[in-house]
Formats: structure tokens, sequence, C-alpha cells
């Protein structure tokens, strides 16, 4: 499909957008309807629309199957760490509250890194879905 | 501070070393985490249990949310005695995974196969020590879509087959749970173990309920092999690798059989379950079926390892069959058997590991004359077979031994004669397979067979070695199953 | 009439049985691998149902405590779906990698066949 030039440029019109909307969702999940999972979908979604494109070849020079692959667990790593974090602070797993002077602000720096983990996590493992499941038999 | 966090430390520790797997990408240094988290666990269940027995039940509130609003691990006599067992069994078969897996998956997949299985202990502990409903079934799908990968990685090509079979019955029966937890959700509004039990005692015997309770057994026994729900059980010991069989069979259907107990006992309540309902009926009718069906299949067997599958199935009868009973002998040997028949399958599916790793087959023709090449392995085999028929002086005449009391108790003699003749039934089974080993001449697979490395011998001893000593000393394994049991029958905590 | 009036009003749980059973009618009557894991599929979307639609209260507010705001809808649900929505997508992802390489190395994904292969080795 890297020939025909409507598919082209339409991609490349969209994909900024949907990283964009992506990070709306993530960095919004605090205030309305979003979060880590769904944001991650769409930026997993935005490569796998990219590979569709462009081919995978071009996919994995922008995004190598390593990286992804490590951040499937990097992902978790932050996650798990914030709740360790936590529990070195005296309190129990991910209580966030001491990650600030006020608890209501130490809540909202611990829910964020906690939707970055998942973030990190579900985009990784929606590419790397993608990457083994078209990789195969070729 | 480590002892106030035991019961989350007990879950994210495995969590963290599987992450830690997986970023290394080295089979060998993957092992050694996976190593180190494994022995770290049973100290950690052996805190919890110390603490639970001499404090009482343990109550930890996730993210400092209080209970019912947050998820909360708690942490009684049983779930301590289950916990202590499912990480004791993990930290056993560590340092046996090392040669087995080398021998049976390919390298580059190692650091892999090391974080997909402590995410499958991860998933077994989690289940065990949470108290909120929704949380059991997250953990149940973590540690099942972990089986499910870890049974494909077998080297026969029909392991892919026999993952996809686990993987249909496994969901269908997770599914089942959730359903069975939404209707509890709807009719109560709460997720929390203990307060659903306490707001179900004003909506008691409302159609939804029964309905939750028939939804929860049938998914829990789905994931329990209960007698005609077992059809996944046996291909997938069969053909998954020697180490994950032997892990499994000691671990995965014990934690469902768990969730069972907890749900009739400590949820709905002896009253509800086995006084208003048919529960005892049925469950009683079809312990019998595994109890007699399994063992009488067992018997027809070629492979050693579905031979094995199959008695498991039985075995899993005679614990259901102690909650079926719901007396305090009969609820013991149930639960010490849920202790024992780890001990002992364990112990069994190693030593086949063991044969597998030397003559790559574990077909019973092929073992023949095995007994003079590997006379500690096979040793080793026939103690824990032993152990299987019940002869007096090992584990299983114990748990047998509490199961008849109870029988008596509710003055079911027949039963108890039931149980003196099912046994008679895995005589036949472990004598067929004692024979060919011992007195048979040697095959051609197994002409230059010698003992397995030490690293896979000493774990395998040790668990043959348990299932003696718990024999004869059961102050630790029965008094523990007896306080449980107590504790169960007196209904909510 | 009653009976009608009553059937008409829970119209969703009519939905999620007709999901729920038909889902698990494919599991069971298909032979094709990719097939059973569209049933089981829609099998586990008939929970998410089960449990959105008693959470939904008909005229209520998002679940925001403020002045003139509720009854409110129960939250909680959409967040247990989520999980949920969650594991059935990795189940189906381990579902469909598992019959890929079952289709690599049998060369079918109809279970009649391998079974039949199966029986012939």
């Amino acid at each position: 499909m890297r020939l025909d030039i409507v598919f082209r440029v339409a991609a490349k019109m969209f994909i900024p957008f949907i990283l964009v909307f992506a990070l709306y969702v993530q960095f919004h999940g605090d205030f309305g309807p979003g979060g880590g999972f769904q944001a991650g979908v769409m930026a997993g979604a935005m490569v796998i629309f990219y590979a569709i494109i462009f081919g995978l070849e071009a996919a994995q020079r922008i995004v190598p199957p390593r990286v992804v692959e490590l951040m499937v667990p990097a992902g978790v790593a932050i996650y798990a760490g914030v709740g360790v974090a936590s529990m070195l602070l005296g309190e129990n797993f991910l209580n966030y509250s001491p990650f600030a002077h006020d608890p209501a602000h130490g809540q909202e720096y611990g829910i964020l890194l906690v939707e970055a983990g998942v973030f990190v996590t579900v985009s990784g493992t929606m590419t790397v879905i993608f990457y083994t499941f078209v990789g195969r038999g070729r | 501070m480590i002892a106030d966090n035991l019961p989350a430390l007990q879950v994210v520790l495995p969590l963290l070393g599987a992450v830690v797997c997986a970023m290394l990408r080295r089979g060998t240094l993957a092992w050694g985490v996976a190593l180190i988290v494994s022995l770290l666990m049973p100290l950690c269940a052996i805190g919890l249990l110390l603490e639970v027995l001499e404090n009482g039940t343990i109550s930890y509130a996730f993210g400092g949310w209080p209970p019912p609003i947050g998820i909360e691990y708690r942490v009684d006599i049983i779930n301590a005695f289950l916990l202590l067992l499912v990480s004791l069994i993990g930290a056993v078969i560590m340092p046996y995974a090392k040669s087995s897996v080398e021998a049976e998956i390919a390298p580059e997949n190692h650091a892999w196969f090391y974080a997909i299985y402590l995410l499958c202990l991860c998933g077994l502990l989690g289940i065990a020590i949470t108290g909120d409903a929704f949380n059991v079934f997250v953990f149940m799908e973590i540690s099942s879509l972990a089986t499910y990968a870890l049974i494909a990685m077998g080297r026969d090509r029909r392991a892919l087959l026999a993952a996809y079979q686990y993987l249909v019955v496994g969901t269908i029966g997770a599914t089942m749970y959730v359903i069975g937890v939404g209707f509890l959700y709807s009719m109560t509004g709460s997720l929390n173990l203990v307060d659903i039990a306490g707001r179900l005692a004003d909506i008691e015997n409302s159609r939804a309920v029964m309905a939750a309770l028939a939804f929860l057994t049938v998914g829990i026994s789905l994931k329990l092999a209960l007698f005609p729900l077992h059809v996944w059980l046996p291909n997938a010991y069969a053909y998954a690798p020697s180490m994950v069989t032997s892990f499994l069979a000691a671990t995965a259907t014990k934690v469902a059989v768990y969730l069972l107990l907890r749900y009739y006992f400590s949820v709905f309540g002896v009253a509800v379950v086995f006084e208003e309902l048919p529960v005892t009926e049925i469950l009683l009718f079809l312990s019998l079926a595994a109890m007699f069906g399994a063992s009488i299949i067992a018997i027809f067997q070629e492979d050693a390892k579905r031979m094995l599958a199959y008695s498991s199935v039985a075995q899993i009868g005679y614990i259901t069959l102690g909650i079926a009973l719901a007396n305090q002998s009969g609820l013991t040997g149930g639960i010490v058997h849920l202790f024992n028949h780890a001990l002992m399958k364990g112990a069994l599916f190693m030593a086949l590991g063991a044969v597998f790793y030397r003559i790559g087959t574990v077909k019973i023709d092929d073992l023949a004359g095995l007994g003079k090449k590997m006379p500690i392995t096979m040793g080793a085999f026939v103690l824990a077979g032993l152990s299987v028929i019940g002869v007096p002086g090992t584990v299983g005449f114990v748990s047998k031994w509490y199961l008849g009391l109870g029988a008596f108790e509710n003055g079911w003699w027949w039963l108890a004669f039931l149980i003196v003749i099912s046994s008679l039934i895995s005589v036949v089974y472990v004598g067929r397979i004692v024979e060919v080993v011992w007195f048979r001449p040697i095959s051609q697979a197994a002409r230059s067979a010698k003992e397995p490395p030490l690293g896979m011998l000493l774990p395998t001893l040790l668990l043959t070695a348990a299932t003696v000593y718990f024999g004869f000393d059961t102050t630790a394994s029965a008094g523990i199953a007896g306080r449980a049991a107590e504790l169960l029958l007196a209904g909510l905590r | 009439m009653a009976i009608l009036e009553q059937t008409v009003a829970h119209y969703n749980h009519w939905v999620m049985i007709f999901l729920m059973i038909s889902g698990l009618y494919i599991v069971v009557a298909r032979g094709n691998m990719v097939k059973k894991l569209v049933g089981l599929g829609l099998f586990q979307t008939s929970v998410y149902l089960l449990y959105i639609s008693p959470g939904k209260i008909l005229g209520g507010t998002p679940p925001i405590l403020g002045e003139g705001l509720g009854p409110y809808s129960n939250p909680l649900p959409h967040v247990l779906i989520l999980t949920a929505i969650v594991v059935g997508v990795a189940t189906l992802a381990l579902g469909l990698a598992l019959v890929v390489r079952i289709n690599e190395s049998f060369g079918t994904i109809e279970e009649d066949e391998i079974f039949a292969e199966e029986d012939d080795t």
C-alpha cells in the first residue's frame, strides 16, 4: 500500500494526531474518562497503522522490536516500583499519600506514575502482538 | 516494616522477579533470579503462618484503602497453610528446573520461561491471599494465562493442542466464575468476601444467590478438574515440560480447591450449601466417580505421565470427598490431603521428569528395567507411589485415615469401605509401573540411562522424604489442617 | 400482560442470555479453532453486559460529588469490566498465537482433521 499516494498522505496527516489524542487521553485520565490502557491502545494502534501503510520494516526501523519487548516489562516495573516506593516510605503497597506533603497531591502523583507504567506496557504489548503475528512465516 | 508488608511482598516479589527475568533475556541469569525469588517465598509464607498462629487473622489494606472499599489481603490459617504449600513446592522445584529446562526448552526461550513461571506463581499465591472476589478472578487469569503458555512450551507438538484445549476450557471456567461474582455483586453491592458473607445473611435463598453459587461451583470445578470436568487435565499434564507438570500437579488444582472451600464455608456458609442444597450428594457422587472412574482409566494408560495425570484426577476426588463430608474429621482429611497430594504428586512427576531427562521418553514399556539403572530415582518413585496407594507410614495413609474417620462420623460405614476399595485400584496402576521398572529386562531406551544430576535428584528425594516424614509426624500437617477445618466449620471468621 | 411488560423491561438480560448461549454454542459446536475463539469472545462479552447494565441508573448523573448531582450510576462495574476486557484481549491473543503455531505444525486448524491425523500416527 506504500505506493498509493492517498493512503500515504492521509496516514502522515493522521498519525501525529493519533499520538496527540493518545497523550490527551493519558493525561486527562485524572479528570475525566481515559487513562493508561486506552491511551496505550491508541499509541499501539498508531504503530500498527504505520506498519500497515508503510510496511513492517519501516515501522520496525522507527519502533525497533527490541525496544518494544523491553517496554512490556518496563511498564510493569514502573507500576511495581511505585508500590515498592510507597512501602519504603512506610505505607502500604501502592498507597500514594506519602509522595507529597499533602496526601491529595501524593495520590495525584502516584496515579500519574502508575498510569504511565500502564501506558508503556499496553502500548508495548499491542505493538509486540502485532509484530509477532505479522512477522511470523516471513 | 518488612513484617507489616509481608502479605504484599508474597505477591509482589514474584511479579518483580518476572519483570527482571523478562528484562535480562539471559537464561542462566533469569534462573538465578527465579531461584532467589522462589527461596524468599517460603520465608514470607512462614512469617505469615507464624503471625497468624500467634495473633489471628491478618488484614492488609491495599493502597491504604480500608476494606470493604479497597482490596483487602486477608490471611487466616487456611490460606497461610496454602501459601506455605505453594511457595515450598516452588522453592523445591527451582533447583530441579535448571537441568530439566535446559534439556526440554529452546535456549532463546529460557528467560521467558522463567518470567512466565514466576507470573504463574504470582497468580497462584495471589488467589490464595486475596480477600476480594474480583481480585481472585484477575489472579486466576494471570496464573491460567501463564499456565497455557508454559504448557505450550512442551517439546511434543501435541502440547499446543493441549494448551489450546485448556485455554478454551479454562476461559469458560473463569468466565463462569465472573458470572457468579457478578450475581453476588449485584445482590450485595460488595466484592469483599467477608463483607459479602455478612450481607448474604439478610438475603439468603434468593434465586440470584443460588445462581451465583451454581456458577461459582461450576467455574471453580472446571479449574480444579472435578471428575466430569477434568478432560483438559490429562493432556495438559502429559505434554507440558516436566518441571511445569510437577509444579502444576502440586499446586494449581490445590489453589482451586482452596477457592471452593472459601466460597462454600466462609462466604455462603455450611447451612446454605450443605443443609439446604443437595451439594453433599452431588459432591459425594462426583468424588466417588473420580476415585473409581479416573483410577480405572489410569490403569490402561500407555504413558506414565498420563497415568499419573488420571491418578491426580482420582486424588482430587478424595479432597472433594472431604469437602462433601463437611464434618471435622472429613474436612481435616480433605485439607491434609491437599498438602499430602502436593508432596507425593510433586515427587512422582519429578522422578518421571528425571527419567525423561535421561531417556527422553516416559512410555511405560520404555521404562522397563530402569530400576537397575536409576535405583535412587526409581526408589523415590516407588516410595511416593506407596503414598498414592495409602500404605501406613506414608502421607497417603494419614489423609485416608481422616477421611475414613469422617465417613464413620456421618455414619456412612460403606463410604469407608469404598475408600479402601478405591485404594486397591491404585495398587494396580502403581504396581504396574513397579513391575515394569524393577522386574523386567532392560529396554532399548533405558540401556544407557544413569542417575540424573544432583540438582534434579536432591529435590525429588527431598519431597519423597517429606511424604514419609509427614506420614509419621502429623502434628504439623494434620494439626494445622485440623485447626483450619475447625475454623471453616465455625463459619464466618 | 404483566409478564410481557417485565420481559420487555428487562431486555438487557435477554440480549445477555442470547449472547452467552450463542457464544457457548459456537465453542462447543464448531470444529474450526478460530471460530471457537470467536465464540469464546462472545461468551466473555456477554459478561460485560451482566456487570454494566445493572450499574447504570436511567437518568443518573456521572459519579461526581457535587451540587445538584446524583443519584449517580455506579462507576465500579466499568472499572471491573475494563479489567475483564484486558483479560479477554490477552486470552484472545494467546489463543490466536496457539492457533498460528498449531497451523504451522499440523497444517490445519480444523479439530476433526487434527484428531484424524493423530489417530493415524
